[in-house]
């Protein structure tokens, strides 16, 4: 029983059981987390298989990016648990079947010799680095691949952003653009005020302490033209 | 099986080591930031508690504690307790990769900076988890604005990694700081001007600090995210917060300030005196003015409105690292100064 074994089968544990979450919970919000749980704990299991790079990416891009606006979405939806179930035992046959064909079909592929004794994988010496050797495969052996995958989610993006921006165009949105051409011409007028007694200067009242002191100091006539 | 044990209780010390200076550091940072604050706005600011208030952090903890943690009624229980754990796991887990001096680091890590990237991405669970399991619309509303901008401000904060990238070659962060070696013009910050101000900006989104502190937004949603959290439970998103910053201000010194290096690296009778400074002091000194520039900002400017955020995420600092990664491609090709030299093909 080595560390890693250790490690090994407490994540596929943890994948297991929260791939078996995700369908079994009631709420909607719990079994985002719950697939949240099985992604991570998948990245730990490739973090074994000493592919950090495609360990951490999954982290970053499905558990950091996808599934936080999937659990945005779900938890903005009110949904109605009670209606999502009446057709349960309706189609449980069919379902049932779904899933024995699909079985049927992984177990085809990964013949039984596969599913038997498994060797452990080969370890890589210290100066293995992962993220080296793909990025040489990468960009040298499958550079069109690549090229041609990044062209596709350019394509998406752009498609995505198209088919749901609806412009509208009535909402009351402030445009920070026009906002910024503001001038001070156009917002601020500058007028100059004639100065002279205070047409109420009679019904003020006089509470200011330093304009009490000011009318000490100065002279009769001055104060009347003083602010007050 | 006991070297097994022996190596989980090694592993285990460096994890204390690096795990309770940081927690101390995050309760002094809460007593200088409102000391700081404080005379900024011409107050004292804390100096009750101990000589000069030196003692004030440690009264606010022990406050927390012995306070009670209520849940919400309607609130789902058990992820409004997991919320907090799930906040502050991933800022105390980003600082595995971190290197304090040239051999001084927990996870020698190739990846390392994809796996501060994916760390502080995960923390928004914790905030969204927060808002919705607290049954409040204040609480919601707040997650809710986080979760996007936290969202938005990512991408901008990894266009502008992708720079540091282009410019060390490395995601590992000990090769980066060690590709900034030579002293204070050798380091990335001018290469990489643009990226360096988007990146601290987005930092500060990151963490939902003031100017972009909409998640909280004290005067229009209470306190956002974490309206209902007391006692224990808020401390810890409080903990985790300052947790961020001082990580983001570490991450800055390493990406563009050289980290533990010394700046007067190649100056002849500056750099012998200085020679025995410790790396680790340089690191957090550098550190540390940025830590101070964050509070600085809080006290400076009045929050963001939330569709200026978005427009300054999405349609300025996006474009901007797009064209700078450009520029920066025909710099490194040209081998530019002293950042890029030898790596021309010109």
């Amino acid at each position: 029983m080595t560390v890693e074994s250790i490690v090994f089968y407490l994540f596929a544990a943890l994948t297991v059981l929260g791939a078996v979450g995700v369908i079994t919970v009631r709420n909607a919000v719990q079994a985002v987390l719950c697939l949240v749980l099985t992604f991570f704990s998948a990245a730990v299991l490739w973090m074994l298989l000493e592919a950090e790079f495609l360990a951490v990416t999954l982290v970053l891009v499905y558990v950091g990016a996808v599934m936080v606006l999937f659990l945005f979405v779900v938890m903005m939806l009110d949904v109605d648990y009670a209606s999502l179930k009446s057709g349960f035992t309706r189609y449980l046959p069919l379902g049932i079947l779904v899933a024995l064909a699909l079985f049927g079909a992984i177990y085809w592929v990964i013949r039984s010799e596969v599913l038997g004794e498994m060797p452990e994988p080969a370890k890589h010496s210290a100066e293995y680095s992962n993220v080296t050797v793909l990025g040489k495969l990468l960009y040298t052996e499958y550079f069109y691949a690549f090229e041609v995958a990044g062209v596709i989610l350019l394509v998406a993006i752009v498609a995505a952003i198209s088919l749901t921006f609806r412009g509208r165009r009535d909402r009351r949105g402030q445009s920070v653009p026009v906002q910024h051409q503001a001038s001070r011409e156009e917002r601020l007028r500058v007028v100059s005020m004639e100065s002279g007694p205070r047409q109420d200067a009679h019904l003020r009242k006089e509470t200011d302490v330093k304009s009490k002191r000011k009318r000490k100091t100065k002279t009769k006539a001055k104060k009347k033209g003083d602010e007050a | 099986m006991l070297d097994i044990i022996i190596d989980f209780f090694i592993i285990g010390t460096k994890i204390g080591l690096i795990l309770l200076p940081l927690i101390l550091a995050v309760a002094y940072t809460t007593y200088a930031e409102r000391k700081i604050i404080g005379y900024m706005q011409m107050r004292v600011g804390p100096n009750r508690v101990g000589p000069k208030g030196w003692l004030q952090p440690i009264a606010d903890v022990i406050k927390l504690l012995m306070k009670e943690v209520v849940v919400p009624s309607g609130a789902n229980k058990g992820l409004f307790l997991l919320a907090p754990i799930l906040f502050i796991a991933p800022s105390f887990a980003a600082w595995a990769v971190i290197p304090f001096d040239a051999e001084l680091v927990l996870a020698n890590s190739d990846v390392g900076l994809l796996y501060i990237l994916a760390m502080t991405s995960i923390a928004v669970y914790g905030v969204i988890i927060a808002g919705w399991a607290s049954n409040s619309k204040y609480a919601l509303i707040g997650s809710l604005r986080s979760a996007s901008q936290i969202i938005s401000y990512e991408i901008a904060m990894g266009f502008a990694l992708v720079g540091v990238l282009m410019a060390s070659g490395s995601m590992n962060l000990g090769q980066i700081v060690q590709g900034q070696e030579g002293g204070f013009w050798h380091w990335y910050w001018i290469p990489l001007l643009p990226l360096l101000v988007i990146y601290w900006i987005s930092g500060v989104a990151e963490t939902n600090r003031a100017p972009f502190d909409l998640p909280e937004g004290e005067s229009e949603i209470v306190a956002g995210f974490h309206v209902e959290y007391a006692g224990i439970s808020f401390a810890l998103f409080f903990l985790a917060e300052y947790a961020n910053m001082i990580l983001i201000s570490v991450l800055t010194a390493l990406f563009f300030f050289g980290g533990w290096l010394n700046p007067f690296q190649g100056i002849p009778f500056v750099e012998d005196i200085t020679g025995w400074v410790p790396g680790m002091a340089w690191l957090l000194l550098k550190a540390g003015f940025f830590l101070f520039l964050m509070i600085w900002l809080r006290a400076t400017f009045p929050r963001y409105r939330y569709d200026q955020i978005m427009r300054l995420g999405w349609k300025v600092f996006i474009p901007v690292t797009v064209v700078w990664l450009m520029i920066l491609t025909f710099m490194i090709k040209a081998g530019v100064g002293p950042w890029f030299s030898g790596r021309g093909v010109f």
